[in-house]
């Protein structure tokens, strides 16, 4: 029986919900959704957009259309750097269907994009004017842009298009930038040097020394759904002239609806209010659906054509226009006694960025946390690049940091004769060792400890090459899987009370992560209402609040804003019950919302449900809206969820393929709030993490800057063949300083897979692969 | 140009370079359809022509005039999902949802391969009466259908459910037992 039959049935009658107090404060208590046993909570829903997007009924940005709305193609520059000298249009222009031809010559003035995590508005990816100029910065920057009757006319037009450069020196070579790397004045608005004692003074003097280079190469997002969007311009009712009533409407596929307006309305000079996106499903996103030079390219163009647009990236376009993640090249090193005890931590290195955005790659975050070593230097270096913006991509830092780590962690242990595991164990913190900060919940051990018994650790050979079937040989390998808990600031939720339910709104982001299926959850149980008379709406800009579907932070973020939204709810209906309502005189910390309705808690005889409030208060509804509190948990703990991944992996002899054989992930994540979609969660990013370990790589030419690989046929991704059945389990230990005890899980995923892979392989074929992606010539 | 889509004969006339893709989205609005790579990478566009699976990308409308094409939108009956389509909801086959009505036309799809007994390259005896119908087969087959999500467990898992239960129906109880064992790992 599932848990919504469980509900229906009403054998298991929900129990009251009391407020949660605050959860982030060192004296607060736990979020009482955190308990064990919630009715709901963690239980194994299907999706509610299940069947929308079984049917075919759930529509994408790219499906809507407009009256008169016209398509949009994209002309890419070819030099990396340079200036243009000619654009010939005439062809374009006289071909059947074409309404515009826009390049820098006409495009109408637009002002730069603030760019993320620069500006408290920014979801651009770089600085760059946009159309404005003659400058070309990157190669495949748009040139030109053709808007026609159908797209079958403007991709013709597009291609019709000659373009003259006058071309320039460009920095295309990492070699080279390398040697001219700087120091960032930050990372992630944090330090780009992180130092505890004398590191390189204590790896000098230490028993034990492992010193390697890792390097990782580009990745790109790949979701399945290439970036598109359809918009509108408007003129409001009544206005004929015209400025002031000016909308945009937009359907974007976005994972930041509020911060794309904001970005937007700066570039357009208008205000915020003059624009509405909404994104109710995104085909995957995985950090490439901010904001990009297409989305403001468009919305120009249908400006000046005054037809509505739709642009859908071509799979070429999304690897010309959307970044990607950073190159990076890392160095590990590690000293350590007898006892495998660490007494230096060294992970610094260089990443390939541009002066026009802010993303280091952020590859020493997981050693931030890990590991109680005596003495820790972390930094991060960039080689500056003429080329498209890297930007975040799943798992940022943590999943090509980790690589590097743990593949030295098993190196350390190899060279001490010691289990990985152990060597792991010996080196775990009390508290976390470059801050100081007491963890807020941390039970890796337990996690390391009840994956290696289920995935059966204790039959791996400590000698590497020493099993074989056939021409395969079978090795084992572990690595320790870790991303941060994050709650930014922004979140808030409005709820709507009628007698038939609730509606939760929150300008927050549904991208295949479960968001609207856990959180209709998460509302029902803490209203106290099943699951179908909740609808959770989002993906839209009007909504309340600002959530970035980034960070793994969603499920916190709104959990916090529905936190403070449900008190509001309760103080506000506590003030519509009269003097004849048994609830009367009660505060809301004497309450709990419980079947449908609000009680005493302690009290079974004083309740009234939420229609019975409403009815005698003559109201239809009542609807509230709150601002989550500030996340000073932050400051309070160090945050982190952590797990440990087991693979086994199959390396053939003679062909040097790389077959995975099996593969186990064992997190700890605070409370799971959907067993079902957790699994999906963990499976998908461990998947990322596969790819990133044996196939992922996109090509850069050093020469022209050019990506050489923009399409799915020459960019591998895993495929279900590459795939086994993925294990995962989890600790369930709720953490005490978080809504729900939850911790978001969409990226710690692919953390730690990439070195668990590379030291199942070291085991099975005595072979250290330093260099990602772990491809059969590096074996041979 | 005529083409016969989910049951109804629709009617359009389109460029010459419009691809059966092109004609169910932009056309016909039948969005179901995904495009993810527009260039035979993906299988985002599977649909069904006269019930074999192809990549609509790569396929011209007016190439397929007068076929018999069923897309996402027509696998349901009656408003009764399919089997696959209703077991992809319970073993969560699916995350974003875009590669989707691609996974499930090609599911459907091999339904006939298996009547055919086309082989593939994890077949272990090609001379042999019939296939092995079994998980690797099976995961071979939807090899071309890429997730980005990394649904493939439940995808494979969703696939060998309701093909159980499809083949169960369509061939007798028997073999939904048989299958029902073999497939479900
Ligand atoms: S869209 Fe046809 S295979 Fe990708
Ligand atoms: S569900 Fe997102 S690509 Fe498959």
């Amino acid at each position: 029986m599932s848990a919504l039959d469980k509900e229906r049935s009403g054998d298991n009658q929900p129990a009251g919900v009391a407020l949660a107090g605050d959860y982030w404060r060192p004296e607060g208590g736990p979020d009482p959704l955190s308990e064990k046993g919630r009715i709901g909570i963690g239980a194994p829903l299907s999706r509610v957009d299940g069947a929308e997007k079984v049917t075919g009924s759930a529509r994408f940005a790219g499906e809507f259309t407009f009256e008169g709305m016209v398509y949009a193609a994209l002309v890419y520059s070819a030099i990396a750097n340079g200036r243009i000298l000619n654009i010939d249009r005439r062809e374009a222009e006289a071909m059947g269907g074409v309404v515009l031809v826009m390049t820098h010559e006409n495009a109408p003035r637009l002002n730069t994009p603030p760019v993320f995590l620069r500006s408290p508005n920014g979801a651009a990816g770089d600085d760059h004017p946009i159309m404005q100029t003659d400058r070309v910065h990157w190669n495949g920057q748009p040139v030109a842009l053709v808007l026609a009757e159908t797209q079958e006319q403007a991709d013709a037009a597009a291609e019709s298009i000659r373009v003259d450069y006058a071309a320039e020196p460009a920095m295309t070579d990492f070699e080279l930038a390398k040697t001219h790397a700087r120091r960032p004045d930050n990372v992630l608005g944090g330090p780009a040097e992180i130092t505890v004692g004398d590191a390189d003074a204590a790896f000098e003097a230490a028993a034990h020394q492992i010193d390697a280079t890792y390097t990782t190469p580009r990745h790109n997002h790949n979701a399945i759904e290439p970036h598109a969007l359809t918009l509108v311009w408007t003129t409001g009712d009544g206005d004929e002239s015209g400025r002031e009533g000016e909308t945009l409407r937009i359907h974007d596929a976005s994972q930041c609806v509020d911060l794309a307006v904001a970005s937007l309305a700066e570039v357009f000079g208008i205000e915020t209010s003059q624009i509405h996106i909404t994104s109710p499903f995104v085909g995957g996103g995985f950090g490439g659906k901010a904001l990009w030079q297409h989305q403001i390219l468009a919305a120009a163009a249908a400006k000046l054509a005054d037809r509505p647009v739709r642009l859908a990236l071509s799979r070429e376009g999304v690897y010309r226009v959307v970044g990607g993640r950073a190159c990076t090249e890392q160095r590990v090193a590690l000293g350590a006694d007898e006892q495998g005890r660490l007494q230096a931590l060294i992970h610094s290195g260089i990443a390939a960025m541009t002066q026009h955005n802010n993303l280091p790659e952020p590859f020493f975050q997981a050693t931030k946390c890990l590991y109680a070593a005596d003495h820790i230097r972390l930094s991060i270096d960039v080689a500056d690049m003429q080329m498209l913006a890297n930007t975040f991509m799943r798992a940022p830092g943590e999943s090509v940091g980790s690589f590097a780590l743990e593949s030295a962690l098993d190196e350390l242990a190899d060279q001490l004769g010691m289990d990985p595991l152990e060597l792991r164990r010996r080196n775990e913190p009390e508290r976390d060792p470059t801050s100081g900060l007491a963890f807020s919940s941390r039970h890796l051990l337990e996690a390391a400890r009840s994956g290696a018994e289920r995935f059966g650790w204790s039959e791996r050979s400590a000698t590497p090459a020493s099993r074989h079937e056939g021409e395969w040989q079978i090795g084992l390998g572990c690595a320790t899987a870790t991303y941060p808990y994050i709650r930014m600031p922004g979140a808030a939720a409005r709820i709507t009370l009628t007698p038939d339910g609730a509606t939760v709104g929150i300008a927050a982001h549904e991208m295949g992560m479960g968001t609207a299926t856990v959180q209709t959850q998460v509302a029902a149980a803490r209203l106290g209402l099943p699951v179908e008379k909740i609808a959770f709406h989002y993906g839209d800009s009007h909504l309340a609040g600002s959530v970035l579907a980034g960070g793994s932070q969603q499920t916190a973020a709104i959990g916090g804003a529905v936190i403070a939204a449900q008190r509001a709810l309760v103080a506000e209906l506590l003030a519509l019950v009269g003097q004849d309502s048994p609830l009367s005189g009660l505060s809301p910390d004497e309450i709990e919302c419980r079947n449908e309705g609000l009680g005493a808690i302690g009290n079974g005889s004083r309740f009234e449900t939420y229609a019975q409030i409403l009815a005698r208060a003559g109201q239809s509804e009542l609807s509230v809206q709150a601002d989550a509190a500030g996340s000073e948990e932050l400051a309070n703990w160090s945050m982190h969820s952590f797990g440990t991944i087991f693979c086994e992996a199959g390396v053939n002899s003679v062909t040097g393929e790389v077959r995975i054989r099996r593969l186990l992930g064992s997190f700890d994540c605070g409370r799971i709030l959907n067993t079902k979609t957790a699994t999906s969660q963990f499976r998908g990013g461990m998947i990322m993490g596969l790819g990133l370990a044996l196939m992922e790589e996109t090509l850069f030419d050093p020469r022209s800057g050019r990506v050489m690989n923009p399409s799915l046929a020459d960019y591998h991704v895993p495929v279900q063949m590459d795939v086994p059945e993925i294990e995962v389990m989890w600790t369930d230990i709720p953490d005490p300083h978080t809504p729900m005890g939850a911790h978001g899980i969409g990226e710690i995923g692919i953390t730690g897979v990439g070195a668990a892979v590379a030291n199942a392989v070291y085991n099975a074929s005595g072979k250290r692969i330093r260099d990602l992606p772990i491809t059969l010539d590096k074996l041979l | 140009m005529q083409w016969t889509i989910n049951g109804q004969v629709r009617e359009a006339e389109v460029d010459f370079r419009t691809s059966l893709l092109d004609l169910l989205r932009e056309q016909f609005q039948l969005s179901g359809t995904k495009k993810g790579c527009n260039q035979g990478a993906c299988g985002a566009c599977t649909v069904l022509v006269d019930g074999e699976r192809i990549n609509a990308c790569l396929a011209l409308a007016v190439q397929y005039q007068g076929r018999t094409i069923t897309t996402v939108e027509g696998l349901a009956e009656n408003g009764t999902l399919h089997p696959v389509q209703a077991a992809f909801i319970e073993h969560d086959g699916f995350q974003c949802g875009y590669c989707t009505p691609g996974q499930l036309c090609s599911a459907v799809g091999m339904i006939g391969e298996l009547e055919r007994d086309h082989p593939s390259a994890v077949t272990a005896d090609l001379a042999a009466n019939g296939i092995e119908w079994n998980r690797d087969e099976l995961r071979e087959r939807m090899s071309g259908n890429l997730c980005r999500c990394g649904a493939y467990n439940g995808i494979a898992d969703a696939i060998a459910a309701g093909l159980a239960k499809e083949l169960g129906e369509e061939l007798g109880e028997e073999l939904d037992e048989e299958l029902g064992e073999e497939i479900a790992r």
